[in-house]
C-alpha cells in the first residue's frame, strides 16, 4: 500500500507542477478567446515557434532557454500585433469571424507548423540547461527541477498579467473591451488598439510557453496540435476570460493527466482533455468561475 | 473541367435529371481514364476525386449551415480503420459494403459530437471537432487489432472485380461513385427546405430559431450527413495506401485540403468544392512533380489564406459578381 501511496503522490505532485505548466500555455488563449473573443486557434503553433526560438537560442548561441525566450518577448510581441492587424482588417471589420475567421487561423497553423518542419525537419529537438535532470527530494515524493522551473515561470507570467490587466489603464482597458466597447470609446481609448495590445501580449505569452514546452519535453513541429485541446479544454473548464479560474482548470487537467499516464500508460494522456472539455461543454459551458 | 461544362450547359437541372447528368459524366470520365490506360492517372483521378468527395461533405456542414467541422480528419480515419477492422474479421468482405458500414459509424459520431456540442455557439463546436481529431488518433494508436501506432497492412488484390484491370481503377469507380451521391445529396440540399433552413442558420440562427426553424436538428442531420461522406471518403483509403499508421491516416493534410478546397472554390454552391478539389489538387500534382512534395502541402494552406482574406466567395463567387 505504502508504493501505491507513494506513487499516487507524485502523480499528483507532477500533475500539479505540469498543470502549472499548462497555464502557461492557455493563458495566451485566455487572453484571445477569453477577452476579445478571437479564436485563435493557431496559437499553439506560436508556442512551438517559441520552443524552437529557445532551441536556437540554446543550441547556437548557448544561452539559457528562458532567457532566449524572455529576449524574444517584443518580437513575439509585435508579430501579435500585425496578426490582429489583419485579422481586424480581413475579418472583424467586416463583421464575417465565425467561418472566414477560424478558417484563416487554422490555415495560419498549417502554415507556421509545415515551415518549421521545412526548416527542422521532423526530429525530435531539445535544449541544455542545469536544471533539467536533478530533482529535489522532499522526503514523500520528488520535485523535479524541469518541471518546477516551468511551474515557477508560469506563476510569474500569470501574476504579472493579472496585476497588469487590473491595476494598469491599459490593463482595464483591455478588461472593458470584453464587456463594452462602446463605452471604452466614450472614455477616449480605441478598442482596436486596446485589443492590438492585448493580442500582442497574448501571443508574447507564446515565447515563453514555448521555452518551457521545449524544457519538459523534446520538441517536433506536430505536437502543438496535442495543446489545441488541452489548451481550449482549460479555458472553457475555468471559465471564459478569468484567470484564477483558467489556473484551477490547468492544474486539474495535470492532475487528472498524471494520474491517467501514470496508471493506464502515457498513450491515454491526450484523450483526458477531450473528455473533459465535452464534460464541461455538455454540463457548464460557463465553467467553474465563468461570468 | 467535365463538371464545369455540366454547370455551363445545364445551371437549372435538378433532382432525378442532375443525378443522371452527374453519372453521366462519371462514365466519361471513366471510359476516358480506361482508354489512357496509365495507372498513374487514376491514382491521380483517385485523389482529386476523394478531395471533391471530402471538401462537399465539409461543405455540408461549413458552407451551408456555417459551422466549422476541424475533425475531418477523425471521420476520415473512422472510415479508413472501420475497412481496416473489417476487412481483417472478414476478408471476403465487398469494399462497397465496407463503405456503407465506414459511413454510418462516422455519421454516428458526427451525431454523438453534435449532440454534446452543438447547442453552444458555433465557436465549441469547432473547438470540439479539433479535440475530436487527437482523442480518435490515441483511440487507433491504443487499438492493437487495428495495427496500433505500428500502422496496418492491407493487401490490395492484382484485379479488380467486376471490371477487370488493375485494382486502381476498381477504387476509382467506387469513389466516383461515392462522389456522385455526395454531390447529388449536396444539390439536392441546396434547393430543398433543408437547404433554406441550413441557410436561415448561417445568416441567423436566432432569428431561424424565433421563426420556427428547428435549428439543432437541421444541425445534427448536416453534422451527421457530413460526418458520415466523409467516413465513405475514407473507406477505400488502406487499399490505395496498403499501409495505414495513425500518423498518416490523421495527416493535417487532409483536414486542411478539406476546408481549403471548399473555401477556393466557394462555399455557396455545389459547385465550389468541385472547382477547388480539381484546382488544387492538379495544382498539388504538378508542384509535387516539378518541384518538391514538401512545397505542394503549403499550397492549399497559403491559397486558402489568401482567398479567405481577399475573395471570400471563392472562385465561383468570383464569376458571379461578374455576370
Amino acid at each position: 500500500m505504502a508504493v501505491s501511496l507513494d506513487l499516487l503522490m507524485n502523480a499528483v505532485i507532477s500533475g500539479l507542477l505540469l498543470g502549472g505548466f499548462y497555464a502557461a500555455v492557455s493563458i495566451g488563449v485566455a487572453i484571445s478567446f477569453g477577452l476579445l473573443d478571437v479564436v485563435n486557434i493557431a496559437h499553439p503553433a506560436f508556442i512551438l515557434l517559441g520552443s524552437y526560438v529557445a532551441f536556437i537560442g540554446n543550441t547556437v548561441f548557448g544561452i539559457d532557454p528562458i532567457v532566449a525566450a524572455a529576449i524574444m518577448l517584443p518580437a513575439f510581441y509585435l508579430l501579435g500585433m500585425v496578426l490582429y492587424q489583419v485579422y481586424y482588417v480581413a475579418f472583424e471589420r467586416r463583421d464575417d469571424q465565425s467561418l472566414r475567421g477560424l478558417s484563416f487561423f487554422f490555415g495560419v497553423l498549417f502554415i507556421t507548423e509545415v515551415t518549421l518542419v521545412l526548416i527542422f525537419g521532423v526530429d525530435y529537438r531539445t535544449v541544455q540547461a542545469p536544471y533539467i535532470g536533478p530533482s529535489l527530494n522532499m522526503g514523500l515524493f520528488d520535485l523535479p527541477l524541469r518541471l518546477l522551473v516551468p511551474f515557477l515561470v508560469s506563476m510569474v507570467m500569470v501574476v504579472g498579467l493579472q496585476i497588469f490587466l487590473s491595476r494598469t489603464f491599459v490593463g482595464r482597458a483591455v478588461q472593458a473591451v470584453a464587456q463594452d466597447q462602446q463605452a471604452l470609446r466614450l472614455m477616449a481609448a480605441n478598442p482596436t488598439k486596446i485589443k492590438r495590445i492585448a493580442f500582442g501580449l497574448s501571443i508574447a505569452t507564446a515565447s515563453l510557453a514555448g521555452a518551457c514546452l521545449i524544457i519538459i519535453q523534446p520538441v517536433e513541429p506536430s505536437i502543438g496540435r496535442e495543446y489545441i485541446g488541452r489548451i481550449f479544454a482549460i479555458c472553457v473548464l475555468g471559465g471564459l476570460g478569468s484567470f484564477p479560474g483558467m489556473v484551477i482548470a490547468a492544474m486539474t487537467l495535470g492532475i487528472a493527466e498524471s494520474l491517467t499516464a501514470t496508471f493506464f500508460g502515457p498513450s491515454w494522456a491526450p484523450a483526458v482533455s477531450f473528455g473533459i472539455l465535452l464534460v464541461t461543454l455538455a454540463v457548464r459551458p460557463s465553467g467553474i468561475l465563468g461570468r | 473541367m467535365a463538371s464545369l461544362a455540366v454547370s455551363g450547359i445545364a445551371p437549372g437541372l435538378r433532382g432525378v435529371p442532375f443525378t443522371l447528368a452527374l453519372i453521366a459524366v462519371a462514365v466519361v470520365i471513366f471510359a476516358f481514364g480506361r482508354w489512357l490506360d496509365s495507372s498513374y492517372a487514376f491514382f491521380i483521378g483517385y485523389v482529386v476525386v476523394q478531395y471533391i468527395v471530402l471538401g462537399t461533405a465539409w461543405n455540408i456542414l461549413g458552407g451551408y449551415t456555417g459551422y466549422v467541422n476541424f475533425g475531418i480528419t477523425a471521420f476520415f480515419a473512422i472510415g479508413a480503420y472501420s475497412t481496416v477492422a473489417l476487412h481483417k474479421l472478414v476478408p471476403t468482405l465487398p469494399l462497397p459494403v465496407m463503405i456503407v458500414v465506414s459511413g454510418v459509424l462516422a455519421g454516428l459520431v458526427g451525431l454523438g459530437t453534435g449532440y454534446l456540442t452543438l447547442r453552444l455557439r458555433g465557436v465549441f463546436f469547432s473547438i470540439a471537432t479539433l479535440a475530436l481529431a487527437v482523442v480518435v488518433q490515441t483511440l487507433i494508436t491504443n487499438w492493437d487489432f487495428v495495427g496500433g501506432a505500428r500502422g496496418a497492412y492491407v493487401l490490395r488484390p492484382k484485379v479488380a472485380p467486376l471490371i477487370g484491370g488493375e485494382y486502381v481503377q476498381y477504387l476509382f469507380l467506387l469513389m466516383l461513385g461515392i462522389c456522385v451521391i455526395v454531390l447529388a445529396t449536396a444539390r439536392g440540399i441546396e434547393r430543398s427546405s433543408l437547404g433554406y433552413g441550413f441557410a436561415a442558420i448561417r445568416d441567423d440562427e436566432g432569428a431561424a430559431e424565433a421563426s420556427g426553424v428547428p435549428t439543432l436538428k437541421l444541425k445534427l442531420i448536416a453534422t451527421t450527413l457530413s460526418g458520415g461522406f466523409m467516413g465513405m471518403a475514407g473507406a477505400p483509403l488502406p487499399f490505395y495506401v496498403t499501409y495505414l499508421d495513425p500518423a498518416s491516416g490523421f495527416s493535417l493534410n487532409y483536414a486542411v485540403n478539406a476546408i481549403a478546397m471548399p473555401l477556393i472554390g466557394g462555399t455557396g454552391s455545389w459547385l465550389g468544392p468541385v472547382v477547388g478539389a480539381v484546382l488544387v489538387g492538379g495544382l498539388q500534382e504538378y508542384l509535387r512533380v516539378t518541384i518538391s512534395s514538401a512545397v505542394n502541402v503549403l499550397v492549399a494552406g497559403v491559397l486558402m489564406v489568401a482567398f479567405v482574406i481577399a475573395a471570400p466567395q471563392g472562385i465561383v463567387g468570383l464569376f458571379q459578381r461578374k455576370r
